[in-house]
């Protein structure tokens, strides 16, 4: 593993006090949290200084760092052999890890773990973990099945953590709306002392449609018409994520109407199906040939429609 | 022939939880639960803490409040103003994504 100097990436001094710590990681998460940061590369950043700041706001595992002495950043490190004895007999088993689950791994003998987390008899739950999985509108309508690839923190036999790429295979069922929270029981990681394993939570995002926008469960169509299929109404076939359908559009649509096909939209896991909405569009060849050219003059001379009389 | 595939479950709407089950879903202390619910963050059933039941949906506001607290080093009454201004963000979200889904708006 490669040493950190936690107290540079935070940038104070050795001596700094708790509160100097934790103000200067307030401004710091400030700068690079990617929820807010604009800054590049915040995401690494980030990632840095909550490592840091995770060892140094505990006073027992800033105690244990502080023990390593300083070394040169980058620098190729192994924990003193006495270290083995703070994980029983778990000497030998620092080969894999990463330098901050070393302190992760010590608060986890010392505390047995993280807030909240425990029950009775030192049974602790396995850690939750949440996945963004981007679906297209089709895979929302029939449900699919998708692999996620999860890096999780296991703890060995003697206590000590180790990062292990997992593979969790999930079947979404059909109508997940965008935003909509699933939950993989048991999947997380696992459970100490007889604590049930954690769970995944997938935030399902719905990718964006070349055909239709999706609001909840209610989906919405561009649907262009010719000027005479709105003025004298017309049957048109609509595309549907369950296949095409005839939609009659009355005499006398209007630019933006919406014409509403009922539980066309994205199915519900109970009650009703959302709806499909057509919005509709008067659209207009590009160029006109001679004829349609003259057909429309013979309708402006016919005609005494005002479409901006409200002008006055 | 069984699937190894696991099948993603609903929010189980009307599932209710108590604050124990509530703090140990969201990674939070119970005495945590309790300080969101004094800054109006949380609104539990129930008139005395023992008594407090929690709808499903307080899982997310929980977790979001743990992950807040954590990664800002805020305190809880920072957190629970914090989720009040979120909530309004993702409510002005939906409204904005719902008039670009019916064509009234235009980015």
């Amino acid at each position: 593993m490669k040493f950190k100097d936690y107290y540079a990436i935070l940038g104070v001094g050795r001596d700094a006090t708790a509160d100097d710590i934790k103000k200067r990681y307030r401004i710091l998460a400030r700068k690079y949290h990617p929820d807010v940061s604009k800054e590049p590369d915040a995401e690494r950043q980030f990632k840095d200084v909550a490592e840091a700041y995770a060892t140094l706001k505990d006073p027992e595992k800033r105690a244990a760092y502080d023990q390593l002495g300083t070394r040169r950043p980058g620098e190729d490190f192994r924990p003193p052999p006495e270290w083995s004895t703070r994980f029983g007999d778990g000497a030998g088993a620092f080969e894999d890890m990463d330098f901050a689950d070393l302190f992760a791994g010590l608060a986890g003998r010392a505390a047995q773990g993280g807030r909240g987390r425990r029950g009775p008899a030192g049974a602790m739950r396995g850690q939750d973990y949440e996945v963004t999985v981007p679906i297209t509108l089709e895979e929302a309508f029939h449900g699919t099945e998708v692999s996620l690839d999860l890096t999780t923190t296991e703890l060995d036999g003697h206590g000590l953590p180790h990062r292990t790429p997992r593979r969790v295979k999930a079947r979404i069922p059909k109508g997940p709306t965008d935003g909509q929270v699933l939950r993989l029981p048991g999947q997380g990681g696992r459970g100490r002392n007889g604590g049930p394993d954690g769970d995944v939570y997938l935030t399902i995002a719905l990718r964006p449609h070349r055909l239709y926008r999706a609001s909840g469960r209610d989906l919405f169509l561009d649907l262009p018409v010719a000027p005479w299929e709105a003025a004298l109404g017309a049957a048109v076939k609509v595309p549907t994520l369950a296949g095409p359908v005839e939609l009659k559009v009355p005499p006398g649509t209007r630019a933006g109407q919406q014409l509403r096909l009922a539980g066309r939209g994205l199915p519900a896991p109970e009650g009703a199906a959302g709806d499909l909405h057509a919005v509709v569009q008067i659209a207009l060849p590009t160029t006109l040939s001679e004829r349609e050219k003259s057909l429309y003059q013979d309708l402006a001379a016919a005609s005494n429609f005002d479409p901006r009389r409200h002008f006055g | 022939m069984t699937s190894d595939f696991c099948d993603a479950l609903w929010p189980e709407e009307q599932r209710s939880l108590a604050l124990r089950e509530l703090a140990e879903l969201s990674g939070l202390s119970e005495t945590e639960v309790v300080e969101l619910v004094e800054y109006g963050a949380l609104a539990p059933a129930g008139t005395t803490v023992e008594q407090w039941v929690f709808s499903v949906g307080a899982i997310g506001v929980a977790r979001t409040a743990r992950r807040l607290g954590d990664e800002f080093a805020l305190e809880p009454h920072a957190v629970a103003l914090l989720l009040a201004y979120l909530d309004r963000i993702h409510e002005l979200e939906a409204e904005l994504r719902a008039a670009q889904a019916r064509g009234t708006f235009q980015p």
